[in-house]
């Protein structure tokens, strides 16, 4: 019993006072996945936000950006022009949901929307894999997958990338929907939908903006995710990563997207090194769950989420 | 910001025979009415008389399926609501629709939104032309305040706010737009006594600083009496011919 108090109490923490280089390294590997978690996250809490819809087809939209991007490469165009293209792709992808999904079911329940973006993920699974077809693809944007050395810590150039790119987005996002007007409509939106009608706030145009942004976020992580482990149909798994993420930062706040993932990305890491050998490995696949199970109990509504307060 | 002091011949709103349904229910049948630059005009009747649904035709969340709704002399019958505040029609509603996360600041702000413009990249920046612009719509936005009286809750959370100033929060994001229409619906609905006197005061003073036109459905005659130049009478869903539009408030000079 006390062995097993040891094990789980002291021996990891004495790891890692042992090899502070190694923690870092875990650390950093922690970072990187984590700030990956937060973009598709981030995906999700845009489009919650605008339109109190959980869309469930964000994985899926993850996955039909990087096959589009692929497909495009693999006939032969150049990195930068697949891009513009995709993310052009992207983007009518989001005006034609607002018309064909958003708008014939504006005013319908939220349940109704949820089993639309159901649809909808099947859709593009479909429709993606229709198109490009449905091997495992390489993507291959430049940057080696090895490390370097920085202080003695070893750094993976594609993680670092990634976190660097990542990090670049989130900020640029959270700039843009604290300061400018778009960002004020948008809050505006997702509080009240009549009330941002009667100020002068077209819907319309703030769902599409919204499903556009969710939709080169979804580029981003897909280049990012598809670069590490190719791009195939297990891309829109990591949408299922990202729901502890959300559980964890609070479904309508974007610094909870990102301290989320960081959180988890991070936690599981340390988890599967330190604690992993106790319980045979493999921690990192559920650790994720049951830290957000954990906080269901304790703070259902997350680190940031608006507090449930109901006036009787 | 003034009323013109000749009005022009053209009444700001015109509403011609306009009917609404909702399924079986007829909420209005031919309803025509017409609201004069710089009055007020309140819109009574009993619950059920169609008052909301006029005031939603007339925002354009509602669309009427016969009869036509011209502002300004200009046919806006099939406007939607986002139009209809763009051409200077604000509202406030019966069940306070405020952004209940937003500070108070921010939501009166948002009825400036209308008002902003300039570049993205620059606002993100917080820099140059939009700094400026911001400061400006501030400083309006802070007038209003003043005048509303809500200065020391300024920076409180609109929805942990008592009724009575929620009411008067969504008032102020209202004018905050500078809206040549004022429609509001049971703008006194579940207030006291004072609250209700403050009310009045408010609403005859954006009339006569603002020269806003106001339209409002109340249910308190004594209030309708006291504040409005002309009253409109719906029952059933169509204008009740005993109260045609006849002067009768004395008590405004």
């Amino acid at each position: 019993m006390l062995e097993l108090l040891h094990a789980v109490l002291v021996a990891p923490f004495k790891d890692m006072a042992g090899s502070p280089t190694f923690l870092v390294e875990v650390l950093i590997g922690g970072l990187a996945a984590g700030l990956m978690y937060s973009l598709v996250a981030l995906g999700f809490v845009l489009i919650y936000k605008a339109s109190g819809v959980f869309n469930f087809a964000q994985g899926v939209m993850v996955l039909f950006a990087a096959l589009t991007l692929v497909g495009l490469i693999e006939r032969g165009a150049p990195l930068v022009v697949a891009l513009a293209l995709t993310m052009a792709v992207m983007v009518a992808l989001a005006f034609a949901i607002e018309r064909v999904v958003l708008r014939p079911l504006v005013n319908q329940e939220q349940i109704i929307l949820f089993m639309a973006t159901i649809g909808l993920n099947f859709f593009l699974e479909g429709f993606g894999e229709f198109v490009w077809g449905s091997d495992v693809k390489k993507l291959d944007v430049g940057i080696p997958d090895t490390s370097f050395m920085a202080w003695g810590v070893q750094v993976n150039r594609l993680e670092l990338t990634a976190a660097i790119t990542a990090a670049v987005l989130v900020a640029i996002m959270a700039v843009f929907f604290q300061r400018t007007r778009v960002g004020r409509a948008l809050r505006a939106v997702a509080d009240d939908h009549e009330a941002a009608l009667s100020i002068g706030i077209p819907l319309n145009t703030i769902w599409i903006v919204v499903w556009s942004v969710a939709g080169l976020v979804a580029i981003v992580a897909g280049i990012m995710w598809g670069a590490k482990s190719g791009v195939q149909f297990s891309l829109s798994l990591i949408a299922l990563k990202a729901l502890p993420v959300l559980i964890l930062g609070g479904f309508t706040s974007v610094p909870g997207a990102i301290v989320g993932g960081l959180i988890i990305g991070t936690g599981e890491k340390l988890a599967e090194v330190y604690w992993g050998p106790l319980v045979g490995g493999a921690i990192e696949n559920w650790f994720a769950y049951m830290l957000a199970l954990a906080f269901l109990l304790v703070r259902p509504q997350g680190l940031f989420g608006e507090k449930i307060i109901e006036r009787i | 910001m003034k009323a013109p002091a000749t009005p022009p011949p053209t009444p700001l709103l015109e509403v011609n025979g306009i009917s609404v349904r909702f399924g079986a229910v007829q909420a209005l049948e031919r309803v025509s009415l017409e609201i004069r630059r710089g009055e007020i005009v309140a819109i009574i009747g009993p619950n059920g008389a169609g008052k909301t649904t006029l005031l939603n035709v007339v925002s354009g969340f509602y669309h009427p399926y016969e009869g036509q709704i011209l502002f300004e002399g200009r046919d806006r019958t099939e406007l939607r609501p986002y139009d209809v505040a763009a051409l200077g029609v604000a509202r406030t509603f019966q069940n306070v629709a405020l952004f209940k996360g937003m500070s108070v600041l921010d939501n009166i702000m948002t009825g400036r939104l209308l008002k902003m413009r300039g570049s993205f990249l620059l606002e993100a920046l917080y820099w140059g032309p939009a700094m400026k612009q911001e400061l400006e719509h501030r400083a309006f936005v802070e007038r209003i305040i003043d005048f509303l009286e809500i200065q020391a809750i300024r920076k409180a959370s609109a929805g942990k706010l008592p009724y009575g100033l929620q009411k008067r929060v969504e008032l102020a994001r209202a004018l905050a737009a500078e809206p040549k229409l004022l429609l509001l619906d049971e703008p006194m609905a579940g207030m006291n006594v004072e609250e209700k006197e403050d009310m009045c005061r408010f609403i005859l003073g954006v009339n006569d600083e603002f020269g806003t036109t106001i339209a409002l459905i109340e249910h308190d005659m004594s209030v309708v009496m006291d504040i409005s130049d002309r009253v409109i009478a719906l029952d059933y869903g169509a204008r009740s011919p005993t109260a045609g539009p006849t002067r009768s408030g004395p008590t405004r000079a």
